[in-house]
C-alpha cells in the first residue's frame, strides 16, 4: 500500500513514524516548506541565536532513509480524489496514492486590514516568514506586532533580543485575557511592560501605510488615529486552517477539514490531522480545532493506527498546554476558565514578587479538582493528570500538593503558603501529608 | 525553495557586535592577559610583584565587569541570546585563534616548560614563571614552577568565570550552588591547601605526593605508582591519611555518592576538570557534537581509556610488589589473586543484576564482563607461570605511554585546547577514565536520572543544543522517557534552558532497575 502524507509538521511526521512502526507500507511525505521535519515552536530561537536551523531538527537526516520514509520537498497543487492521484509543482505526472493523509497545518489570520499585503508585512508561521523577518531586521528602527497571544509575544521577544524597539497592538485590555484568568493576565501584562516593550492594550490596527514604493512604513491605531512609524509589521492575530487551496473539491470543509473520530474525512481513504483538521464531535470540554503541537502528535499516532488496521478513536485525554512569556513559564492542566464560573471555586496564590502563581480550580459542590494553572512554577504532568482523571478532591490535592513539585532542586517550595491561602479561604484546617521526593511520586502514580 | 532554509542554517548571517561597555571591559581583561603573553615571550618585568598583581587584577576586573554589564544589568533568566551570532561561541575566527593559542600553551606547558622560563638545574626562573616567583615565595617559600603558574591561572579562571556563571544563572539555585561548590573545591582543595602544606613541609619536599584530597584514581592515575606510594608512606600521618582517604574514596565514598546522586556529585560539583569546563568553558557548551556517530565514538574511546588505565595500574602494582612475603606482606601472588577475586566479584554483580536490569542485558553488560574476564584470565595465567610483568609487557612503558598520551595530550592539550571548537567537555566525554567508571555505575546502579514531564516537550532542541556532553536529550524528552545516560554529568543546564519545564534531575530508589523504560511513549497517553 502506498501512503502519501502532505505536510512534514509534527502531525504528518508522527503519522509517518507510527505507520512505519506498525507496518511495511510505502510512505512518502511531501512538504513544501522544508526538506526535513523541524520544530516549528523553535522558530524564535533561530532568530534569537539560541539555535541554528540544524539544531531544531528532531531527527538526524539519516533517520528517514533508515526508516524507509521518502521525503519530497514540493508543493501539492491539486488532488484528484476519483483517480486517487495528486499533482505537485515539481512533478510532471500525477502521483498515485492508496491512502492520503492531509496534514497541512495553519496559516496566519489576516482580517482585511488596509495595507496587509504590502512588502514589509507578514505573519510568523514558517521558515520563509522567518527568512523575511530576518531580511527586514537589518537597521530596523521599530517593528510593530499586531495581535497578542502566544505567537505575538514570541515575535516581540525576538525583536527585543536584538535591541529592536517593538510596539504591540493588542485588542484585549489585558494580555491574553481571552485565555488566562484575570490575575495571570495582569501578571503577564506587567512582565511584558517591565521588559520595555511598548504594549498598547485595548486597541486595534487601523491601517498599514504605504511609503509610496509598496512597502510598509507605518501603522495607525484605529481608536486614536495615532501613527506609529515602523519598518516591519508582524501579523500575529491567530491562525486558521490552511485549507483555502482545497476548497474547490468535494472534500467537506468548514473552518477546517471535517473529520470523524477516526480522523477520516468525507472522502474514503483520505484522512486529515493536526492544525488543519476539524473534529465533528469533540470529546466534552474540547474544541473542534486545537492548533497545538500536542494534539497534532496524538492525531498522528491515532491516524497511523487506523490506517494500519488498529481501529482507534481520537481521544486527546485531559487538556494540557505550556508556553513561555519572555521569562515566565506557563503550564495548564485541565479546565481553567477565563472568568469566574458559577459552581467552580478557585484557590489562587501569587508570590509577592508577582512573577509566580498557582491556581487550582474545583467544583464547589463535589469538591472535585478540575484544573491547574501555573505561572513561573513547574508542576508534574503525570501527577496533575492523575488527580484530574481520578477526580481527586481539593483536600486530597492540597494535602499532597508537593507530589506535583517539578521545579529544579534547591528551588524554594511554596506549598505551605498555597495551603495557607486554601485554609484562609475555606476555613479548612488540613495539614500537609509527607509528599516530598521521587519515591513518593512513583508510589502515588502506581497506586 | 531549497536555499531558503539553507541560509537559515547560520541563523543570522551578520555576526553580533558587542556594546561599547562590553568592548571596554573585555579590553581590560585582554590587557591583563597581554602582560602574561609578553612575559612568555621574554619581556623581563622589573618589579615582578607589581606586574603580577596588575596582570591578575586586570584579568579579574575585566571578566567580572564584562559579566556585570552582560548579565547582572539584565533581568534574571535564560541568557542564550545571540550565542550562535557571536564569533567566539560559534566557531568563528576568534574561536579558532583562541583554540590554537590554548593548545599551544598546553604543548609548551607539558613538553617545553623552559619556553615559559622555568630555570633548569638550579638556575633562576625567567619569563612567565619568574613573574609568578613572588606569589610562590609568599605562599610556600620556594620559586615558582610551571605547574604553580598553571595552577594559579587555572584557579583564577574558575573563580572569575565562576562569578560570570553565577550571575548568568542567578535565577537558578541549583546552578548557583553547584558553581560555588566547584569554585570552593578548586580554590581550597586543589590549590591553597596543597600549596600551603608544601610550604609547611619543606623538609620532605623531595618525596612529593598529591595533597589534593578530592583527587582520586583513576583520574589521578599515578596514585598507585611507587614514587607516589613512597611519598605518602614517608610523610607521617598526613601521608597515611591521604593514602587511606584515597582508597576509601575509590571503594566506598565514591560508589556511595554515585549511587545516591549520580556522577554529578563529582563531575559537576567537585572535580577541577569539570570545574573549568563549567565556568571558563560555559560559552562553548553548545559546540558539542550531538550526532549518533559521535555517541558511538565516545563509548568506544572512553571505555578503552578506562580499560587502559586499569591494565596499566594493575601492571604497575604487580611489578612493584615483591615475591618474598618476608619483605613485604603483599606479594605478587596475593595481589594477582586478590584483584582477580575483586574483578570476579564485579562480574558476579553484573550477572546478578542482569535479569532485573533491561539495559544490562544488552551489549554493555556483556562487554563489561568480557573485558574483566580477560583481565582476570591474564592475571591468573601470570600467577601460574610467575612472570615478572603482569600483562607480559613492561609496566614502565605502559605507564609512561599513559601519562603522555592520556594524561598530557588528551586531558590537557585536546581537553582544554579544543574548548572553542568541540565544546567544553571533550576530555570528560571522550577521555576521562573517572567519568567512564562513574558513568557505568550511574547507568546501572544509581538512583539518579532526568525525568521528563509527561507530554509537554515541543521538540525544540534547546536541551540537546546546550548539553555539553553532546547527549541528544530531546530524543528522550519527546518520547516521554527518562534520560539515563552514562555520560550525563548532571550539570542541570538542559533542565534550565527548557522553555516548557520538561526536565528535572532527580534521585529515587523505587524504580532503580526500570528507570529507563518508556513512561509515556512519544509523550502521548492514548486510551486504548
Ligand atoms: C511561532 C510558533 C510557535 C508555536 N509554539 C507552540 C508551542 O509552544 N506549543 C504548541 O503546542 N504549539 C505551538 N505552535 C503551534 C504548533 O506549531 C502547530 O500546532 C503545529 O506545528 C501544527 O502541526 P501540523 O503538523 O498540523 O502542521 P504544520 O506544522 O503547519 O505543518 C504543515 C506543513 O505542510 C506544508 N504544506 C502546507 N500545504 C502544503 C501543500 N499544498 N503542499 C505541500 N506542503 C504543504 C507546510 O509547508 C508545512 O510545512 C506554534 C506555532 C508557531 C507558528
Ligand atoms: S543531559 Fe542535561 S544534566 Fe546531563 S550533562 Fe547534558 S545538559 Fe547536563
Ligand atoms: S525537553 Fe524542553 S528543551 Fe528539550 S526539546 Fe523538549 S521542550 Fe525543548
Amino acid at each position: 500500500m502506498k501512503i502519501i502524507i502532505i505536510g512534514n509538521g509534527i502531525s504528518g511526521i508522527t503519522a509517518a513514524r507510527y505507520i512505519r512502526k506498525l507496518s511495511d507500507h510505502e510512505i512518502t511525505v511531501i512538504s513544501s516548506e522544508s526538506a526535513h521535519h523541524y520544530s516549528r515552536p523553535a522558530l524564535m530561537y533561530m532568530y534569537m541565536g539560541h539555535m541554528r536551523y540544524v539544531d531544531t531538527k528532531p531527527y538526524e537526516d539519516h533517520f528517514w532513509t533508515k526508516n524507509r520514509i521518502s521525503l519530497l520537498q514540493d508543493h501539492v497543487t491539486e488532488i484528484d480524489y476519483q483517480q486517487k492521484t495528486l499533482s505537485t509543482k515539481g512533478l510532471n505526472a500525477p502521483m498515485p496514492y492508496d491512502k492520503l493523509i492531509i496534514a497541512v497545518g495553519s496559516m496566519p489570520n489576516k482580517f482585511g486590514w488596509p495595507g496587509q499585503d504590502l512588502k514589509g508585512v507578514g505573519g510568523f508561521y514558517s521558515l520563509q516568514d522567518l527568512e523575511q523577518i530576518e531580511a527586514y531586521s537589518k537597521g530596523l528602527k521599530r517593528a510593530v506586532v499586531v495581535g497578542g497571544g502566544l505567537i505575538g509575544i514570541e515575535l516581540a521577544e525576538m525583536y527585543h533580543s536584538r535591541h529592536i524597539p517593538v510596539t504591540m497592538i493588542v485588542r484585549e485590555s489585558s494580555y491574553w485575557e481571552n485565555v488566562l484568568p484575570a490575575e495571570e493576565s495582569a501578571m503577564i501584562t506587567r512582565h511584558i511592560q517591565s521588559r520595555g516593550i511598548d504594549l498598547r492594550l485595548g486597541v486595534n490596527l487601523g491601517e498599514i501605510i504605504d511609503d509610496g514604493s509598496g512597502t510598509a512604513c507605518a501603522v495607525t491605531v484605529k481608536e486614536t488615529g495615532e501613527r506609529i512609524d515602523c519598518g516591519y509589521v508582524g501579523l500575529t492575530a491567530g491562525v486558521r486552517p490552511n485549507v483555502d487551496w482545497l476548497k474547490s473539491s468535494d472534500l467537506h470543509i468548514e473552518k477546517g477539514i471535517v473529520v470523524n473520530h477516526h480522523l477520516e474525512t468525507s472522502i474514503p481513504d483520505v484522512y486529515a490531522i493536526g492544525d488543519c483538521a476539524q473534529i465533528t464531535e469533540p470529546v466534552s470540554g474540547r474544541r473542534a480545532i486545537e492548533a497545538v503541537w500536542y494534539t497534532g502528535r496524538m492525531m498522528g499516532q491515532t491516524v497511523a493506527k487506523n490506517i494500519c488496521g488498529v481501529t482507534t478513536a481520537y481521544d486527546p485525554g485531559i487538556w494540557f498546554n505550556s508556553a513561555k512569556f519572555i521569562d515566565i513559564e506557563y503550564q495548564v492542566y485541565g479546565d481553567v476558565p477565563t472568568n469566574p464560573v458559577d459552581g467552580i471555586s478557585s484557590i489562587y496564590w501569587e508570590h509577592p514578587d508577582g512573577e509566580q502563581s498557582v491556581r487550582i480550580l474545583y467544583r464547589s459542590d463535589t469538591q472535585v479538582v478540575t484544573g491547574f494553572n501555573l505561572m513561573g512554577i513547574r508542576f508534574r504532568h503525570e501527577v496533575c493528570e492523575k488527580w484530574l482523571r481520578d477526580q481527586a478532591t481539593i483536600e486530597a490535592v492540597m494535602s499532597r500538593l508537593e507530589l506535583a513539585h517539578f521545579d529544579p532542586e534547591f528551588y524554594q517550595r511554596h506549598y505551605e503558603d498555597i495551603m495557607a491561602v486554601y485554609r484562609q479561604q475555606t476555613g479548612s484546617s488540613i495539614t500537609a501529608k509527607p509528599s516530598r521526593g521521587l519515591n513518593r511520586v512513583l508510589q502515588f502514580l502506581k497506586a | 525553495m531549497s536555499q531558503v532554509y539553507k541560509s537559515l542554517s547560520i541563523a543570522n548571517p551578520d555576526t553580533l557586535s558587542w556594546s561599547p561597555l562590553q568592548k571596554l571591559t573585555s579590553a581590560i581583561g585582554i590587557a591583563g592577559l597581554t602582560i602574561l603573553i609578553a612575559a612568555t615571550f621574554g619581556v623581563t618585568f622589573p618589579n615582578a610583584t607589581a606586574w603580577l598583581i596588575a596582570s591578575l587584577g586586570l584579568m579579574t576586573v575585566g571578566v567580572v565587569s564584562f559579566s556585570y554589564v552582560t548579565y547582572l544589568q539584565q533581568p534574571a533568566g535564560i541568557k542564550n541570546n545571540n550565542i550562535w551570532h557571536d564569533r567566539i561561541s560559534s566557531r568563528g575566527i576568534s574561536a579558532w585563534v583562541a583554540g590554537v593559542a590554548i593548545t599551544a600553551f598546553y604543548i609548551v606547558l607539558y613538553q617545553y616548560p623552559q619556553v615559559l622560563g622555568l630555570g633548569s638545574d638550579g638556575a633562576a626562573n625567567t619569563g612567565l614563571v619568574a613573574l609568578f616567583d613572588p606569589l610562590s615565595q609568599w605562599i610556600k617559600g620556594v620559586p615558582a614552577s610551571q605547574w604553580f603558574v598553571y595552577g594559579t591561572l587555572y584557579t583564577l579562571a574558575i573563580i572569575i568565570f565562576g562569578i560570570r556563571y553565577i550571575w548568568k544563572y542567578r535565577h537558578n539555585k541549583y546552578q548557583v550552588l553547584r558553581t560555588i561548590s566547584v569554585m570552593f573545591f578548586q580554590t581550597g582543595f586543589a590549590f591553597l591547601i596543597p600549596e600551603l602544606m608544601e610550604g609547611l613541609n619543606k623538609s620532605t619536599y623531595n618525596k612529593w605526593f598529591d595533597k589534593d584530597m578530592k583527587n582520586m584514581w583513576p583520574l589521578d592515575y599515578d596514585f598507585f605508582f611507587d614514587w607516589h606510594w613512597e611519598g605518602m608512606i614517608s610523610n607521617g600521618s598526613i601521608g597515611l591519611f591521604m593514602l587511606i582517604l584515597g582508597i576509601a574514596m575509590i571503594f566506598f565514598i565514591s560508589p556511595l555518592l554515585t549511587y545516591l546522586y549520580g556522577k554529578r556529585w563529582y563531575c559537576s560539583w567537585v572535580c577541577g576538570c569539570g570545574g573549568l569546563a563549567e565556568t571558563a568553558g560555559d560559552p562553548f557548551r553548545q559546540l558539542s557534537d550531538k550526532s549518533l556517530k559521535a555517541w558511538k565514538i565516545e563509548r568506544w574511546v572512553i571505555h578503552l581509556v578506562l580499560v587502559f588505565v586499569t591494565i596499566m595500574t594493575i601492571a604497575v602494582l604487580y611489578t612493584q610488589m615483591g615475591n618474598n612475603p618476608e619483605q613485604y606482606w603483599l606479594t605478587r601472588d596475593m595481589f594477582a589473586i586478590g584483584i582477580s577475586i575483586l574483578l570476579l566479584g564485579v562480574i558476579g554483580l553484573v550477572y546478578y543484576l542482569k535479569d532485573k536490569h533491561p539495559d544490562l542485558q544488552q551489549d554493555a553488560g556483556k562487554i563489561i564482563m568480557g573485558v574483566l574476564a580477560v583481565i582476570v584470565a591474564i592475571l591468573l595465567i601470570n600467577y601460574f607461570i610467575g612472570s615478572g610483568n603482569a600483562f607480559f609487557i613492561d609496566a614502565y612503558s605502559l605507564r609512561s605511554a599513559y601519562g603522555f598520551y592520556i594524561g598530557a595530550i588528551f586531558s590537557g592539550i585536546i581537553g582544554v585546547g579544543f574548548y572553542p571548537l568541540m565544546g567544553s567537555r571533550v576530555w570528560c566525554r571522550y577521555g576521562c577514565p573517572m567519568a567512564g567508571l562513574l558513568g557505568l555505575q550511574q547507568k546501572f546502579f544509581s538512583r539518579f536520572r532526568i525525568t521528563t514531564n509527561g507530554g509537554q516537550c515541543i521538540s525544540c532542541g534547546n536541551c540537546s543544543t546546550y548539553c555539553e556532553m553532546g547527549i541528544d536529550v530531546r530524543s528522550y524528552a519527546q518520547k516521554g522517557q527518562n534520560i539515563v545516560r552514562a555520560s550525563c554529568v548532571g550539570c542541570g543546564v538542559c533542565a534550565a534552558v527548557c522553555p516548557r519545564g520538561v526536565l528535572r534531575l532527580e534521585n529515587g530508589s523505587d524504580d532503580i532497575y526500570e528507570k529507563t523504560l518508556d513512561i509515556r511513549v512519544d509523550g502521548v497517553r492514548l486510551s486504548e
